[in-house]
Parts: C-alpha cells; sequence; structure tokens
C-alpha cells in the first residue's frame, strides 16, 4: 500500500502526534494505513545481548516490561516523561522515531543507544538503519515514501550509570530541553561518556567522550562544568513561546551538570538491587 | 480499503452495553461516540490531545478519544463519564467532587472523573502527589485544581471497609 501510494500515504501506528496533525490540518495523507490490527507488531523480543521493540509496542507496554527496562535502564527514566499516560497508552516507540519531533525524548534516546530501525518496504526488502543515519532534521527521517519501520533494535546498556532528564513548563509538556546521559568510569576517570540532546537542536544532538576529548580525564567538579559549558555554548536552539535560545542553552548546561552528576552516583553505587538495573 | 465518504460499520461495546454505528474513516473517536451514539459527555477542548476533556477508558486504559479514529473502536470496550454511575445514582467518587466542589463550568469533569475513576481502581488510596500526577494531563481553567484533588482524596477517605 505504501508503495502504491507513495507520500499520500501514511502509517498509523499510535496516531498521537500523526491525529494531532491531521486536526491542525498540518497533514493531509490521502490514505493512512493502519497498523492496529495486523498482529504480531507488538512483541518485545529479548535477545542475547540486545531487544528488538516492535513497532506497534505501546509507549505504556514498555513501561510495564521490566525485563525491557533492566536491560536499558535509560527507558525506566525517559518513558514516564512522555506526555501523559492517556498518550502513552496509544503512542508507540517506533512511531514516536519516525515522527522525529526535534522535542522528543526517545529520538534522543535512540541516538544515545546507538539503536538501529529496521526499515522494510515492498520492492526492496528490509534494510537496517542506525540512529545517527536516521534522524535528519525536523519530522525527517532518512526513510523513503514506501518505507515501513517493522521494529528498533536497542542493545543492552554497558555496565555504568545512566540517566534522562528533562526541563519543561509543566509535568508532561513538550521539554525546553531534555538531555539522554551514560557514563562508564573506571578508578574516577571516564572510560565512556554520551551526551544525547533533545529538544534543543532541530533533530537529537549526541556527544560522545571521544568528540568531548574526555576519554581517560578524571571526572570532577571541574571536568563536569568544562562539559556544561562546551555542548550548551555550541547548541543553536530556536527561541520561541517557551524561551529565548540563550535561555534553554542555560537550562542544557543546568542539564549536563545534574546528568553527569546523576549517572555518576548511580555508576559509584552499582545495580539496583531491587530493579536489578544498573542505573 | 475504504474510499474517504465510504461509511465503515463499526460495533463495539460502550459502557458495557453493544452499540454500533457506521462512520467514515477519518471521524475521530470522539465525534462517534457524541454525534453518532448521543453520549455528548465527552467534550472536545483542543482536538489535539493535550486537554483530555475527551478522556475515555478503552479496554480499560485512559485514551484521548479525540485521537482515536472510529473505527479503531470496533470490537473494543470503551467506557465514557456516562457510564460511571450506575443506573443513574453517582458513584463515590462522583459524590466525593460534589460534596467538594470540584467542577465550575463542568467542561474540564468529564476527562477528571474518567482519568480519577481509573486511578483509584488502580491504586485505591493515592497520595495526593499520585493524584496530581494522575491528573495532570487533564486542564482546567476554572478551578485551578485544589478541589478537584481534595475531591478525590475524600473518596479515599471515605472508603468504608468492603466499598
Amino acid at each position: 500500500m505504501l508503495s502504491d501510494n507513495g507520500p499520500d500515504a501514511r502509517v498509523l501506528a499510535g496516531g498521537q502526534s500523526l491525529i494531532p496533525m491531521l486536526s491542525l490540518r498540518l497533514a493531509r495523507p490521502g490514505l493512512l494505513v493502519d497498523l492496529g490490527r495486523v498482529p504480531g507488531l507488538d512483541r518485545i523480543e529479548l535477545g542475547a545481548g540486545s531487544t528488538f521493540v516492535s513497532c506497534m509496542v505501546r509507549e505504556a507496554q514498555a513501561e510495564r516490561s521490566e525485563a525491557l527496562l533492566r536491560r536499558i535502564p535509560l527507558l525506566r527514566d525517559t518513558l514516564p516523561l512522555i506526555g501523559h499516560e492517556a498518550i502513552r497508552n496509544r503512542g508507540t516507540l517506533v512511531g514516536s522515531l519516525c515522527h522525529a519531533d526535534p522535542a522528543a525524548e526517545l529520538p534522543a534516546v535512540a541516538l544515545a543507544l546507538d539503536a538501529v530501525v529496521t526499515a522494510q518496504s515492498a520492492s526492496r526488502g528490509s534494510r537496517r538503519i542506525a540512529a545517527r543515519d536516521f534522524f535528519l532534521g525536523p519530522y525527517t527521517t532518512s526513510l523513503q515514501d514506501d518505507e515501513l519501520v517493522t521494529g528498533v533494535e536497542m542493545a543492552d546498556q554497558p555496565p555504568g550509570g545512566s540517566c534522562f532528564l528533562e526541563i519543561s513548563r509543566r509535568r508532561g509538556d513538550f521539554a525546553m530541553a531534555g538531555l539522554a546521559a551514560l557514563l562508564a568510569i573506571e578508578a574516577g576517570k571516564v572510560q565512556r561518556l554520551r551526551l544525547s540532546f533533545c529538544a534543543v537542536g532541530d533533530r537529537p544532538i549526541l556527544w560522545t567522550e571521544q568528540e568531548l576529548q574526555v576519554a581517560g580525564a578524571v571526572l570532577n567538579d571541574d571536568l563536569i562544568q568544562h562539559l556544561a559549558e562546551t555542548t550548551s555554548a555550541a547548541l543553536r536552539p530556536i527561541a520561541d513561546v517557551h524561551g529565548s535560545a540563550a535561555y534553554k542553552r542555560q537550562v542544557a548546561a543546568v542539564l549536563v551538570r545534574r546528568a553527569i552528576r546523576l549517572a555518576q552516583l548511580r555508576a559509584e553505587s552499582g545495580p539496583d538491587p531491587e530493579t536489578g538495573s544498573g542505573g | 480499503m475504504y474510499g474517504p465518504d465510504q461509511k465503515v460499520d463499526i460495533q463495539l461495546s460502550v459502557n458495557g452495553m453493544p452499540r454500533r454505528g457506521a462512520a467514515e474513516p477519518r471521524r475521530t473517536l470522539a465525534d462517534f461516540l457524541r454525534d453518532d451514539l448521543g453520549l455528548t459527555g465527552t467534550h472536545l477542548g483542543c482536538e489535539h490531545g493535550v486537554c483530555g476533556a475527551c478522556t475515555v477508558l478503552v479496554d480499560g486504559e485512559p485514551a484521548r478519544s479525540c485521537l482515536m479514529l472510529a473505527v479503531q473502536a470496533e470490537g473494543r470496550q470503551v467506557v465514557t463519564i456516562e457510564g460511571l454511575a450506575e443506573e443513574g445514582k453517582m458513584g463515590p467518587l462522583q459524590e466525593a467532587m460534589w460534596e467538594e466542589h470540584s467542577f465550575q463550568c463542568g467542561f474540564c469533569t468529564p476527562g477528571m472523573l474518567v482519568q480519577l475513576s481509573h486511578l483509584l481502581k488502580t491504586n485505591p488510596t493515592p497520595t495526593e502527589a499520585e493524584v496530581r500526577a494522575s491528573i495532570s494531563g487533564n486542564l482546567c481553567r476554572c478551578t485551578g485544581y485544589e478541589s478537584i484533588v481534595r475531591g478525590a482524596m475524600a473518596v479515599t477517605r471515605r472508603q468504608p471497609d468492603g466499598d
């Protein structure tokens, strides 16, 4: 159906982003392809070392999957911050990735985790697209018109600490700035650091320890401050009703400090005895 | 595949009763409930999922009826505000909110009640923080939320044994 109808057809998964666009006349597809009744698309497949989240897995379903959250603790922080309960009951993880709202949390998390989506078309079969090649701009991904994302694969998080934090005016609002942080430290030195921002650019923005030139550096207050200043200064957020660009950069810097400290705390305290997660 | 003007037969359960209708694929569940089934208790505030006035339960879980197409509700169990009062008698939540004056214009009230009834079913003795978190997706322009929270908390206090 997608092949036959090209850009005039849109896939309907959770509908929590697409249907508002229809109501606001921001999208006028001639055809909606509803995945809701296709069986077997709501599986969370736990593999050896990674998990495949199929395209109709609802965000609420993921929130309830202890097995998924143990493997990917970042989702434990992130999922409750997405909209509201009623939205998460219908909205899908994969749908959020494909919608590629610059302010959305899940694309930033996918980027931080090096997630890989599987895209399928009737004529060309399937291909795997890494998150770093997937998000091209606002509401723009590298998907072709006739491709359907069947799911996203996320590797189990390596040992260390992680967190997702965001600042929004009210609970459930779109983030003014959001940050996924992944940290591995050994003997007080940074082994691995990933900072992935949402809402402060036209797509999620990732820095790694290599790009930040902090591999092997001692993780102390000075380094954290340096990271907060360096990353926030490089951001080009758009000014809007939520705040000026300068304000958003300031908020981003605050998030860097909070997120690295929380990730460090979690890395040092080890796996949570209750949830088994490394945080 | 359905053409744009073609009406699709829909059969679903609404408030425990089997209901049916015919709707174009583009018709939202909210419009279907209100205009086709005459259940106007479900309100339209923003029609893009933000305000919560359209909240109904679909298979027991809160959902924005303005963000569902009626055809997606085929075979589902939907509960609207009209389904909360059994045989016309207000339930404990409604009575508590009545006593605490938890509404003024009443526009947000159906969504608030549906959301809170779901909360109390899964968590009969929520903390105030949990009540506020639960209704964080329901906007009210009149009350400032305090009387709504008081109403919800009053229910938890008036649960006698076995009620």
